[in-house]
């Protein structure tokens, strides 16, 4: 519907067949959707008790009012049959499915005991790992109160290089701390975009675009979905958008297109580094004797770098009063860039774009920057205390995810991005890539992780997951061998904030660095989708040692479905489902804060569960109260919190500041900072489930700068202080890191890592082909292998969902006609992919939208027989096959060690650097591999053959 | 188009038992039949068990058949209401027809059976007009289609008429019937292949999709990865190789031999003839059979361009 | 009753007019349109073997993706299909039972359920494959345009519009009378040359496509000056500049 107009609709008309007003129900109750991670606003009407109908609440700020096609069928997710409905203690061997269903009682008591046996020897023996949840705030809290560094989620299989890539450079990131400017953008470039967690606000954002007519251009392998309805599809080969954004900056820098007055005020470009070749200072910033850095006055010589009056310059080596000789960052840039290594020319073979087209691209952005500036009338101040009288926009806005995170070098493409980003002065501003709050932070936010000195019965105080600064930080101990099971903030991963879930299972398998007593997991499919090869991680979690004991001997598990994982732990815990229970989208973890500014959100039981089964969170709080966690008991030891609701009201991270940031305080009045309000849960309700903080427009806009927004946003508490958030060019921690390598500090990386965190520890971005490239005949593996999320899927947790599956119910892999029939292969042709460490077999689709080196398929939708609720006929399993089964959790073995197919910077997993080989398969007409059928959970009710949802009220 | 075993057999059935009932009372009066009521009343049971299982077959791909005289009311618009209201109505003067026979009225025999050789071409006229009718499908879309289906099913209903005839002592006059019938039926199908194979479907995908402008469109994503009602009902594809086969078979069953067969019987006549003329009977039938379903086989529909291109 | 009624030239045409140049093909009108229909005026809309093999189910809605043109002009395209409210559709005249009908109101064409044998000659007579039958009642049902939303009393005003028109997250769907020509979806067809598909037909659809639009004119490299040639040290363009806070 066109905004703001309401079709006029004739009269009804007599008919006696309709029935008009037929009310949707008879009662309507607002919370948050989780049909995937978008939280976008809900409203389930209901009728006796059963949901007649989801719609999206029209005065969320997520999605105003519309819904995906996922979010739409909610119903059939609620009413799935694959609902695990009580407690399992398994009772036959791993993997044999044989379980038997037990109390609660009994299940908290097994668990409890196994956990404080470990809690009191050696807490670092628990493995907590959680997959898609949100409530990190929580769950690792938990883990920090547990006194085990061996926590973390998701991210770092999904998109710690985008996270990491942004906040070490602009203190935001696009992932989920930052946004395109949809209300003013001209021109936006997307990098490897499919869907998002953003779902529903970039397509409402992609809409107000084409609306405009802006242009928009999208850079990915593959033309569907987003990049179907782009102006321009760019599609590049796989892993090389590092390559072709320098060459945008190459081409801003050669053609002198690049706001030089942004990058003075704004970036450290005018920082000077310290040029000391073999010295232990070398690439460090010059510093006056407060530490703070400095920059070259054209009158003064160095001074503070972040004195209101400096008159910089950026170019030219300059003597420091000390002696030392030392240059501007930008002049770093412009060196290194204006290199012909990096001209269009030079890089358009590798990255499959022409090189007319990578300099048109980069002259549209520079003429859309520069010449059609974007003015709003609205006065700012800067932290510098001068008022702008009007706010002036370089409206260029850039968005990228996966298709840049989840490639071994995705960490410094995603810093080239930035770089042009910056170099065009386009962050925050009108119509560029805006800042979601609670962003920008710090850079890096900091305090280091905590993890170090694990001890029984004692927790570590501090963020398991947070920011290293230099060597000083990492999780290592004086040999440099990891102090975590994933071996994240190591010399392997120095930037892994989000831990490397990816890399647990394999490492407990070894024994590397140590060996675990408890796996614990939450809503992860680790046995499947979740794992780069799961026949490995199904083999680890089979695997017994010599005396026959389980080489993980305890796994602890909470799926709310019954999903490939469930199977393989020896305690099911089962989970309500997202309409069932309280959640809390917290300020702590990743709230729904926009743009315009702080959000967060919860949900509400809508419906009673009909199962005996529990939220987690609860279960999570009362393991914690019967382990005698210190934040999960009173002084008398009693359990602290009643159950998850009564925590998000009640606990609090530090003085006022607590899971929800609204509403705080006696009164509800108070946002950010505020004593609890008993009545907090109810105010959220009334508010439709979420509570949202607008920024004044003079707050809008240049927020790492904005004097007014970082004063408002330290009264908050969203962050420590009000100094300017300077962005980064010149990465520091990289170089310390860098510099350890080279042999400098008291921390050095062990020897077999040294090259490599010299190597990829580089201060400003850098490209290298994906390192799973290396050390490969690319010309058998010929081609790259990629998957994208479908829309109307989430990972592997649709297929339970009778709609969504009738959509999605097996998945093909796309090539490009020309490709494909060279090879003799038309639609529907049997092939096996074959890559350095697997092959498997599936049908092929052709088609022309597609780099013509990538094939690519669905993600996730292949499912293991049985599972899920599905009979063993099913087409997910006959026909749908899982890429991961060819993708290797290791690189190959260099130098005497392993390393994780990972992003040597940050641990990322590196999926999409997979290389195959595609042949025409023989056979019979099912995909491969094809595990055993998994066997059903007890009580699994029987199977319908017709299913005919219904709930009507009457007229 | 799928070719629902009960449509195909109603459609040959109750072509063949009109096609009978069409001669019965056209011929009879001329003469050239056996004048014993037995032989007409043989003939007349025979075409009204035809229909009538026909008919019943028909209701069975009816998902609500209780409710099939609801089918009556639409007359005005509708081929099919048409058919099934001209069906009934037939009923009354082949019931007329049979009693005046029983009875002796010849008379009213003779004016019954025309009436009802009337209602039987109609009859057939409005099932051939239920699939001309169709404009998403190119190949029953055509002015051929409809005299087709009175054709065959004249043709079938004389090879029957032949049979009992035979039975009845007359040879001659029916049989070579047959062949004129069957050379006709034999030029309109090789004429309707030809004029199918020329013809494209209905529409295009980018006409079915206005993308015209874009040049060729091909389907790259169905909208669900199984399959649906619509496309088990219009997807229905044969494969050229077994369509060419199939064709053959038709026209050899169809019309060569029972051509042959009658002309045989013709020259031969007695005992031989009854069984020729019996065997043609049965080959028409099963050649119209393979017709039939080649007749829906062979027919595309434009919603299946939005799966196939 | 399948006589086509008199409509008289400007009688309300409600329907559909969908953009193919922003849907993404995310399936958010399908699912909307499912569970809004499942329980609405021609609920429940059966699902078969739902949990196995062959799932497949009645659906209102459905969504394509299609490729068009060819090399660099080369365009994905997803395509939402459902019933286009034919103003001479023959899915209503060719019913015999008199259950499909036109309304001469608004124009939207219905089932009465209660009156429809299941023939599915209607199926056949829709060229644009938008009926669906529903197997276990044994009876043909449809897209109703949501009748049951758009004049529902029980509604907010604002919402009474279509589950899918909602839902859309691209905002690709607008709903509306197409037969005003001042309307919003009006004005949409003619600003954009909204299609009509397989117009030969003679069906006149009411529904409009809204076709891709051309691509923005790829703007010649603004300037290749200078080259690299032109520029010994180009770092000296920057030391002189002046810059302040
Ligand atoms: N080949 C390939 N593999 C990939 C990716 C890829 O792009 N390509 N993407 C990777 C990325 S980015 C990610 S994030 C991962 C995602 O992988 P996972 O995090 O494993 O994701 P899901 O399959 O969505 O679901 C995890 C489990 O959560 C369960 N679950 C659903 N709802 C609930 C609930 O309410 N409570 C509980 N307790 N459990 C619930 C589901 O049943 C499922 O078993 O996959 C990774 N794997
Ligand atoms: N519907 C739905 N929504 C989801 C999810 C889901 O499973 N389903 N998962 C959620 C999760 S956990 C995540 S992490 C996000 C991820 O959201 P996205 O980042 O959108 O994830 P992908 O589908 O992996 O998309 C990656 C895109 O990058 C492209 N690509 C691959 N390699 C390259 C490359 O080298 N260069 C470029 N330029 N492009 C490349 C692929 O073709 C694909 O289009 O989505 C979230 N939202
Ligand atoms: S985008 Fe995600 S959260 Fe939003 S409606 Fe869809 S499934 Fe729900
Ligand atoms: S689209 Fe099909 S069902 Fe809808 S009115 Fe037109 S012909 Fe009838
Ligand atoms: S299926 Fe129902 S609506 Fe369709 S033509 Fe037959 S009786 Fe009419
Ligand atoms: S108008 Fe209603 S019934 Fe028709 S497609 Fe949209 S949601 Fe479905
Ligand atoms: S909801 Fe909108 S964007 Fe999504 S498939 Fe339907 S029309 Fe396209
Ligand atoms: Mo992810």
């Amino acid at each position: 519907m066109p905004e703001g107009t309401t079709p006029a609709v004739p009269r009804p008309p007599v008919d006696q067949h309709v029935d008009y007003s037929v009310p949707v129900g008879d009662d309507v109750k607002s919370t948050t959707c989780y049909m995937c991670a978008c939280r976008c606003g809900i409203r389930v009407h209901l009728k006796d008790g059963r949901i007649r109908y989801i719609e999206g609440n029209p005065d969320h700020p997520v999605n105003r009012g519309v819904i995906c096609g996922k979010g739409s069928a909610g119903i059939m997710t609620q009413y799935a049959p694959a609902k695990l409905s009580a407690p399992l203690l398994r009772v036959g061997e791993r993997g044999s499915g044989e379980f038997k269903e037990i109390s609660w009682a009994e299940a908290m008591e097994i668990a409890t005991g196994w956990l404080r046996q470990v809690r009191e020897t050696d807490p670092r023996r628990l493995a907590f790992f959680t997959g898609r949840d949100q409530s990190q705030s929580l769950t690792g809290f938990w883990a920090a109160q547990f006194g085990t560094p061996n926590f973390a989620a998701h991210g770092g299989f999904c998109s710690v290089n985008m996270a990491a890539g942004g906040l070490y450079t602009i203190g935001g990131s696009f992932w989920e701390f930052g946004e395109a400017d949809w209300d003013h953008a001209k021109y936006v470039l997307m990098f490897g975009v499919a869907e998002d967690h953003d779902s529903n606000p970039i397509k409402l954002g992609i809409s107000k675009v084409k609306a405009r007519g802006a242009k928009f251009v999208s850079v990915n392998p593959v033309r569907t979905g987003y990049s179907a309805v782009a102006d321009e599809w760019i599609g590049i080969r796989p892993g090389t958008d590092g390559l072709f954004a320098l060459a945008l900056v190459h081409e801003l820098l050669r053609t002198d297109q690049i706001d030089l007055e942004f990058l003075a005020r704004y970036t450290n470009a005018t920082w000077l580094v310290v040029r000391n070749p073999g010295g232990a200072d070398d690439g460090l910033f010059a510093r006056d004797p407060n530490g703070k850095p400095l920059a070259w006055d054209r009158a003064r010589g160095a001074v503070d770098a972040a004195l209101a009056d400096l008159s910089p310059v950026v170019i030219g080596e300059q003597s420091l009063p000390d002696g030392r000789r030392a240059v501007p960052v930008f002049q770093l840039l412009a060196e290194r860039y204006l290199d012909a290594e990096y001209a269009p020319d030079a890089v358009a073979e590798r990255c499959g774009v022409p090189a007319a087209t990578i300099r048109r691209i980069a002259a549209e952005i520079a003429d859309v920057a520069f010449n059609q500036p974007l003015v709003l009338d609205q006065p700012w101040t800067d932290v510098w205390g001068r008022t702008h009288s009007q706010t002036i926009g370089r409206p260029v806005a850039f968005h990228a995810m996966r298709g840049i995170s989840a490639h071994s070098n995705g960490f410094h493409t995603c810093r080239a991005l930035h770089l042009v980003q910056m170099l065009l002065g386009a962050i925050d501003t009108p119509g560029s890539w805006r800042y979601k709050s609670p962003f920008p932070r710090p850079i890096p936010p900091g305090p280091p992780p905590a993890g170090k000195g694990a001890k029984p019965n004692t927790p570590l105080t501090g963020n398991l997951l947070s920011f290293p600064q230099g060597p000083d930080d990492l999780l290592v101990d004086d040999a440099g061998t990891p102090l975590r099971i994933d071996k994240a903030f190591s010399w392997e991963a120095p930037l892994g904030l989000h831990g490397m879930m990816h890399t647990v299972i394999g490492n407990a398998g070894a024994d590397d660095p140590y060996p675990i007593d408890t796996l614990f997991m939450f809503m992860a499919n680790m046995a499947w989708n979740s794992a780069m090869n799961p026949a490995e991680v199904i083999r680890i979690l089979t695997d017994k040692r010599a005396d026959g004991s389980y080489h993980i001997p305890h796994v602890i598990y909470s799926d709310a479905y019954f999903s490939e994982t469930v199977p393989y732990a020896d305690l099911i815990l089962p989970d309500t489902t997202y309409l069932e229970r309280w959640d809390c989208i917290s300020v702590l973890d990743r709230p729904i804060g926009s743009a315009h500014g702080v959000g967060d959100a919860i949900r509400q039981p809508v419906i009673a569960p009909d199962r005996d089964v529990r939220p987690f969170q609860d279960v999570l709080i009362e393991l914690g109260a019967r382990l005698g966690l210190p934040a999960f008991i009173k002084e008398d030891g009693s359990p602290r919190f009643k159950d998850y609701p009564d925590y998000i009201v009640n606990h609090q991270r530090s003085p006022g500041v607590g899971p929800l940031a609204g509403f705080r305080g006696a009164d509800g009045n108070k946002k950010g900072l505020g004593e609890p309000n008993p009545d907090q849960l109810q105010r959220y309700i009334e508010n439709g489930c979420f509570w949202r903080d607008q920024l004044p427009p003079e707050q809008q806009w240049f927020k790492h700068a904005n004097q007014a927004y970082l004063d408002g946003a330290k009264a908050m508490g969203l962050i420590p202080n009000t100094n300017q958030v300077v962005l980064q060019i010149w990465s520091e921690p990289l170089q310390k890191f860098r510099l350890a390598a080279e042999g400098h500090g008291e921390r050095q990386p062990p020897a077999a890592l040294r090259a490599r965190v010299a190597r990829y520890c580089d201060p400003l971005p850098i490209w290298y082909p994906p390192l799973e490239h290396e050390a490969q005949d690319l010309g058998h593996f010929d081609l790259s292998a990629i998957t994208q999320r479908p829309m109307a899927m989430y990972h592997s947790w649709g297929s339970m969902n009778a709609w969504l599956r009738q959509i999605h119910g097996a998945n093909r892999l796309y090539m490009a006609r020309t490709k494909g029939e060279a090879l003799g292969l038309s639609d529907d042709d049997w092939v096996f992919v074959e890559s350095r460490t697997g092959k498997l077999k599936c049908q092929v689709k052709l088609m022309e939208g597609v780099n013509p080196d990538t094939v690519w398929t669905w993600n996730a939708i292949g499912k293991r027989a049985g599972a899920w609720g599905l009979t063993e006929d099913s087409p997910e399993a006959v026909r749908g096959f899982l890429l991961n089964h060819v993708i290797s959790e290791w690189l190959p073995a260099q130098e005497g060690f392993r390393a994780a197919n990972a992003d040597p910077v940050t641990g990322q997993a590196a999926w999409y650097d997979l290389r195959v080989r595609v042949t025409r398969a023989d056979g019979p007409p099912v995909s491969e591999p094809h595990f055993s059928t998994l066997r059903e959970p007890p009580n699994a009710p029987r199977r319908i053959e017709i299913l005919q949802y219904l709930v009507k009220a009457k007229a | 188009m799928k070719p629902a075993p009960s449509i195909v057999f109603f459609t040959v059935a109750s072509g063949a038992g009109y096609g009978l009932l069409f001669w019965l009372g056209l011929l009879r009066p001329t003469g050239l039949l056996p004048q014993a009521p037995a032989f007409a009343l043989t003939c007349l049971g025979l075409s009204l068990l035809l229909i009538t299982a026909g008919l019943l077959a028909s209701t069975f791909h009816l998902g609500n058949p209780q409710r099939a005289w609801r089918a009556l009311s639409q007359w005005r618009s509708s081929w099919l209401s048409r058919e099934g209201v001209a069906a009934l109505l037939t009923y009354l003067p082949a019931l007329c027809f049979g009693f005046a026979l029983v009875s002796g009225a010849s008379g009213l025999a003779v004016a019954a059976g025309l009436l009802a050789a009337l209602g039987a071409a109609v009859t057939v006229w409005c099932t051939g007009m239920i699939y001309a009718s169709l404009k998403p499908i190119a190949q029953w879309h055509h002015p051929i289609l409809a005299p087709g289906y009175l054709l065959l099913g004249a043709y079938s209903g004389m090879a029957l008429l032949a049979a009992v005839s035979a039975i009845g002592g007359v040879v001659g006059g029916p049989a070579s019937f047959i062949v004129t019938l069957g050379l006709a039926g034999l030029v309109l199908k090789l004429a309707y292949w030809q004029i199918v194979d020329r013809l494209g479907p209905a529409a295009s995908l980018a006409s079915a999709t206005g993308l015209e402008a874009l040049g060729r469109v091909r389907p790259l994503d169905p909208p669900a990865t199984e399959t649906s009602w619509l496309m088990r009902e219009m997807g229905f594809r044969v494969a050229r190789k077994h369509a060419a086969v199939l064709r053959r078979i038709c026209l050899l069953l169809g019309f060569v031999l029972p051509m042959l067969l009658s002309l045989f019987a013709g020259q031969f006549g007695g005992g031989l003839a009854v069984l020729a003329l019996l065997l043609a009977a049965l080959t028409v039938l099963a050649g119209i059979l393979v017709e039939r379903w080649l007749l829906f086989a062979e027919a595309t529909h434009t919603a299946a361009l939005y799966y196939h291109g | 009753m399948t006589c086509l009624p008199d409509r008289p030239p400007g009688a309300p045409a409600l329907g559909l007019v969908i953009d193919l140049d922003t849907c993404v093909g995310c399936q958010a009108c399908a699912t909307s349109c499912k569970q809004w229909n499942a329980s609405g005026h021609s609920g429940p809309l059966p699902d078969l073997h739902p949990y196995s093999a062959g799932a497949e189910g009645v659906w209102f809605n459905r969504v394509h993706s299609f490729e068009a043109g060819e090399g660099a002009a080369g365009r994905t395209v997803h395509f939402p299909r459902s019933c286009l409210h034919c103003e001479t559709p023959d899915c209503v005249t060719v019913c015999p039972t008199g259950a499909s009908y036109k309304r001469a109101e608004d124009g939207i064409v219905l089932v009465n359920h209660d009156a429809c044998i299941g023939c599915g000659l209607c199926a056949w007579a829709c060229p644009y494959g938008a009926r669906e039958m529903d197997e276990v009642a044994g009876v043909m049902k449809k897209c109703t345009l949501c009748v049951d939303r758009i004049y529902n009393e029980t509604i907010p005003e604002a919402l009474r519009q279509p589950a899918c028109v909602l839902a859309c997250p691209t905002k690709a769907r607008h709903f509306g009378d197409l037969a005003d020509p001042q309307s919003a979806v009006s004005q949409l067809v003619a600003d954009r040359g909204g299609q009509a598909l397989m117009p030969d037909l003679g069906y006149r659809p009411v529904n409009r496509y809204l076709p891709p639009r051309q691509r923005q004119a790829e703007s010649q490299p603004i300037e290749d000056q200078p080259t690299p040639l032109d520029i010994k040290n180009p770092l000296l363009r920057w030391m002189g500049r002046v810059l302040t806070r």
